[in-house]
Formats: C-alpha cells, sequence, structure tokens
C-alpha cells in the first residue's frame, strides 16, 4: 500500500471524492505506517484511538450522497501544543503527563468540521522551547533522512512525520521558526501565517505575541489546501485577525501553472546569507538565485539591517512572555502535583512541583525571562528589546517597498547530529537567525526543499517572506518555484526521502 | 549587568516559583551571564526615539454582546485537577506558620 502513504493529500483528496479509494484504506495504511516506522523516528506522543472510526463516518456519510469539504477522509497528525479532547496533551512536558483538556483548540474544531481524520499528537520540544526536539520532556524524534541527526524543533515530531510518510499532512505552531526550521531540515514544506491569521484558542501558549499555528506537507499545494481549512476569525482569540482570507489553494493552483515568474520583484536579504551560512546551504541558494533570474524574475539584493539584533530581541521577548504564560503549571489545576515531606504550604508545593516537572531548558529561560521583566531592569531589557522589534519591522516595510517577496535559506545549515547544540543554549539559539525576524515582524513565511546539500545529502530550505496579509502570495510563488524545481531535478526533495527502517 | 551571582538565581527561581536545587543553581550561574551578556546586545540600537512594539499588527479593544454562553461545567474544570473535593480545587495550607 505504499502507494496510499506516497499520495499527496490534493491527490488523496481527489481519489476520495471520485470511490476510487476510501478513507478507512488510506488512515489504515498511515496507521500500519506508523507501525513500522514509530520505533526508530519517534514522531508520536500519542495515537488516537478512534482514527478508524472517524474515517469510516466519513466513508458512509460521502456514500449516502453527502457533498464533504475537499480535505474529508484525510488523515492528519497534530503538534501535541494543540488541545483535544480525545487525546491526551502535554505540550511535550511531563508537568502536563496525562492530561486529557475538556475543549478542543479552535485549529482542531475546524479540521473535525472538515472531516479530516486526526492520527495523533506529535512530539516536540517542551512547551516549544527547542530547535531539535530533543527537549521533549518524553524522547527525542529521530530525522528521517538520517536517524544520528535531529529533524528540527520544536515541531520536529509533525515534520518528520509528514516527511516519513506516516501522514500527508500535519499542523505545527511557529514561534521563532518551529515549523519552518524543521520542514528545511526534513524536506517538507511549512507555513507560518501572518500573525493572528489562525486561531490560537486551544493552543497552549508560549510567547503571546510571536506564536502562530499553521500547515506541514509535502508540497506547496497541500499546505494551502490545509491553511485553507484553518484560517479565519476566531471570536474566542483576541489577536485573531477578522478580515476575511484569499484562498490558499487558488493561489497554490494559479502559482503552478504560471509560465514564468516574470515581473515578480525577488529581495535577496543580504544579512540572511553571508555570515554563518554553510556553503553547502549557499550553494543551492545561489543555484535557485539563478533559476528565478533565469525564469524572468527581477532579483535584486536588499538590507534588513537590524536583523543581527533579531536573536537577542526574540530571546527577551519569548522569555519574558514564556515566564508570565507558564504560571499556569501551578500544580492546582491541571497536570503534575509534587508535595514534600512535612507540612508544606501550596507554594512550597508549586516550586517543588515546577522543578520536578519542567526540563533545564524551560527552567532557564523561565529565570531569564522573569529577570528581564524584573523591576529595575525592565526597560533595559524587555523595553529595549520591543524597540529592536519596531526596527525589524520598519526594515521589513523599506524592503517591500520595493520587492514583492523577500528569500533566504530557511536555515544557516542543514540538519545537525543529535546531542550537537544540547550544552550550549547560545549555539542552539543562534540557529534560528534566520526564521526569527518573521516572527518579530507578523509577517508571514514559507520553507520549502530547494535541493540536497553536496556536503551530507540532506535536504536544504528556501524561506520565503511576504508582507503582512499576503499569505497567498506565498502560496502562489512557492508553487511557481516548487515547480521549477521539480522540472530542474525531475523530482520533489520529498520523494528522495530514504526507506526508514 | 548585575551580577548572576548564586544568591540572585535563587531569588529569580523564588520569584519564578521554581525550587531549584543547589546543583541547577551552580549551573545556571555559569551559564546566564554569557546569556544575559549576549541578550544586553539590544540596547546599542534601542535609543529614545524609537517606539516600542508590543504586538506585531496593531489591533483595537475587543467587544462581545453580553450574553450567556456555555462555559465549561464544575466536573469538567475539575477532571484534569490533581485534587478537588467535587465542587472546588484542593490546596494545602496557604499560609505557613510564621505567617
Amino acid at each position: 500500500m505504499s502507494d496510499l502513504i506516497s499520495m499527496r493529500a490534493s491527490a488523496a483528496s481527489k481519489a476520495l471524492q471520485d470511490g476510487s479509494i476510501s478513507s478507512v484504506e488510506l488512515t489504515q495504511a498511515h496507521l500500519d505506517r506508523m507501525d513500522a516506522t514509530e520505533g526508530s523516528l519517534g514522531a508520536f506522543l500519542a495515537r488516537s484511538s478512534s482514527a478508524l472510526d472517524a474515517a469510516a463516518a466519513i466513508d458512509q456519510r460521502r456514500a449516502a450522497g453527502e457533498s464533504l469539504p475537499t480535505l474529508a477522509g484525510v488523515p492528519i497528525a497534530i503538534k501535541d501544543v494543540l488541545c483535544t479532547t480525545d487525546m491526551v496533551t502535554t505540550a511535550g512536558s511531563r508537568i502536563l503527563e496525562g492530561w486529557t483538556p475538556p475543549y478542543d483548540a479552535t485549529v482542531v474544531s475546524k479540521l473535525r468540521e472538515a472531516g479530516m481524520v486526526a492520527l495523533g499528537k506529535t512530539n516536540m520540544d517542551e512547551f516549544a522551547m527547542g530547535s531539535s526536539t530533543e527537549r521533549s520532556g518524553y524522547h527525542p524524534t529521530h530525522n528521517p533522512w538520517d536517524p544520528s541527526v535531529a529533524p528540527g524543533g520544536s515541531g520536529g515530531g509533525s515534520a518528520a512525520a509528514v516527511a516519513a510518510q506516516q501522514a500527508p499532512l500535519a499542523i505545527g505552531s511557529d514561534t521563532g521558526g518551529s515549523i519552518r526550521q524543521p520542514a528545511s531540515f526534513t524536506g517538507t514544506v511549512g507555513v507560518k501565517p501572518t500573525y493572528g491569521g489562525v486561531s490560537r484558542y486551544g493552543v497552549i501558549a508560549l510567547a503571546s505575541s510571536l506564536d502562530q499555528v499553521g500547515p506541514v506537507s509535502r508540497t506547496v499545494l497541500d499546505s494551502a489546501l490545509l491553511h485553507d481549512v484553518i484560517a479565519g476569525h476566531d471570536p474566542r482569540d483576541a489577536t485573531s485577525i477578522p478580515t476575511p482570507w484569499a484562498s490558499m489553494a487558488a493561489a497554490a493552483e494559479r502559482g503552478s501553472s504560471a509560465e514564468s515568474l516574470s515581473g515578480v520583484r525577488v529581495g535577496v536579504v543580504s544579512e540572511l546569507v553571508g555570515e554563518g551560512i554553510s556553503a553547502a546551504v549557499r550553494q543551492r541558494f545561489d543555484e535557485a538565485v539563478e533559476l528565478l533570474t533565469a525564469q524572468g524574475a527581477e532579483v535584486i539584493e536588499v538590507n534588513l539591517p537590524h536583523c543581527e539584533y533579531a536573536v537577542a530581541a526574540y530571546y527577551l521577548i519569548l522569555p519574558a512572555e514564556a515566564s508570565s504564560n507558564l504560571a499556569k503549571f501551578d500544580s492546582v489545576r491541571f497536570g503534575l502535583r509534587v508535595t514534600p515531606e512535612g507540612n508544606p504550604t501550596v507554594e512550597e508545593v508549586m516550586s517543588a512541583t515546577r522543578d520536578a516537572g519542567f526540563g533545564d531548558e524551560v527552567k532557564r529561560r523561565i529565570i531569564l525571562g522573569t529577570y528581564a521583566l524584573s523591576a529595575g531592569y525592565y526597560d533595559a531589557y524587555y523595553g529595549s528589546a520591543q524597540k529592536v522589534r519596531t526596527l525589524i519591522q520598519q526594515d521589513f516595510a523599506q524592503a517591500f517597498e520595493k520587492v514583492d517577496v523577500l528569500i533566504s535559506p530557511s536555515t544557516p545549515t542543514t540538519a545537525f547530529p543529535l546531542g550537537a547544540k544540547m550544552d550550549d543554549p547560545l549555539a542552539m539559539w543562534a540557529g534560528d537567525v534566520t526564521t526569527i525576524p518573521v516572527n518579530l515582524a507578523g509577517i508571514p513565511g514559507m520553507s520549502l526543499p530547494m535541493g540536497l546539500s553536496a556536503e551530507d545529502g540532506l535536504p536544504v530550505g528556501l524561506q520565503l517572506m511576504a508582507p503582512a496579509y499576503q499569505d497567498a502570495r506565498l502560496y502562489e510563488l512557492g508553487a511557481t518555484i516548487e515547480r521549477l524545481f521539480e522540472e530542474r531535478d525531475g523530482y520533489l526533495v520529498s520523494e528522495r526521502v530514504p526507506e526508514v527502517k | 549587568m548585575p551580577d548572576m551571582t548564586p544568591e540572585a538565581i535563587r531569588h529569580l527561581a523564588s520569584l519564578s516559583r521554581i525550587a531549584l536545587s543547589d546543583e541547577e543553581i551552580t549551573r545556571l550561574s555559569g551559564e546566564l551571564p554569557a546569556i544575559v551578556s549576549a541578550v544586553e546586545a539590544v540596547q546599542k540600537v534601542a535609543g529614545d526615539d524609537v517606539v516600542p512594539t508590543s504586538h506585531p499588527i496593531p489591533l483595537g479593544n475587543v467587544f462581545r454582546d453580553d450574553v450567556v454562553g456555555t462555559p465549561l461545567t464544575t466536573e469538567q474544570a475539575l477532571e484534569g485537577a490533581p485534587d478537588h473535593d467535587g465542587s472546588r480545587f484542593r490546596v494545602s495550607a496557604i499560609l505557613g506558620e510564621e505567617q
């Protein structure tokens, strides 16, 4: 049944509609694939016990002649940061071990309404704090391209599941690159929508001014189809944008049939292609620029001069917001409770619980965030970081006066070995330099594969960035560029994933 | 930069309600000075003339009509709690003996 698991979501949708396959067959094939590969990948933290029932219900409704949404019957993996009433939700943390939420995230409700079949919850760095999924409180996830390297993070589980054909689609969340960096490391497509484009209700918050939920897939069109399902205003999320969205799938269809890139103005971000970018990544990026130019795009260099301060600003804003958001894990309403010996006060119980339940990276960031928000230091740290955010937004605004879309490598290097950066938090954080500016500015960003590294054979990702609200532009241009790569190489990178044992 | 001494970290841990072990405090007091000096880079460009941005997309306050919704039931709200008495969360003593 390998044809069922290698099917694109767009193709599966058509096959389900014309009756050539059933959702039960499609779902069973992916469950079998999980059985065969989870032992070596570790992409999931929980598996749904009702996936086949949900699939059978969709098949029945279709057989009864009901008109169903486009992705009805298509399986999907969900990052464990989204609340699900039928599956344990931990955000990768031991402090929430065994917790089943009493409500669904809005995105999860939308997936259910669209008739999609949830396969399980994917692994992640604890509370999405990490860039390798090694900070999961449970187990690491291995990259399907090479089990000795990281799948990226925090959404390494979603990316690995989609790359290894355990699921055709997945949901991720991106605070500083947690969708795009794993997409780059695993040869998949990942999109961070415009901030506020997708509801955050029921998504366990990391940094509220940066978090955004988005799609993970193997093609641009598949991400677009999923984006159309999850996007839209949600009265339960006060930061949700009320503007209606154009169809991302229509944009991707337009893009994939576009004849050339004639008239498209592309900006190469000078600060994100120089120092720190590996030679192997740079080689594929230069080839991509060459291809875009040959296909009629007008490619110029642009500057985002304050990008060099983005990582510093991010690692003040994120810990500050996280230290506040994670205060709710207090041993009272949900999750773990550790009671010290003697006759402890509730504060002593909270403190013991949080020490036992949080991992090292989470504690480090809570302490840093508490420091950055302390009386006397607030202006110097958090306040200054918020000013850098203004400067970065201004940089992007000026760049987008000259070009339609910005490009850079999605990550400075290909996937790094597991364990390589675990003892050096600053080195781990520095790898986020290409993705963080997009979150600080609130704009949409996409990573799509642009080839395999000549050095280690691992996937290399191209990042596209568009102005706020212009998510459709990413899908349109992304679909054109994806097709150009496919025509040049004769394959899509995701089709070249090695056999996973 | 103020000193990231073990005492300073113990204070931050107490504000954060995390009972860090001595070993964790020692490790953090080794790591945090380098981290703080790295993030201090933001001060180089954060001049008085720059307006801070708290939120990436400008939004106004959000109101809704004052109508009764369907909140969680008491049972639902309590079902994930480590301890409860059927209608309320149960915790240990709020005040210590010295208070």
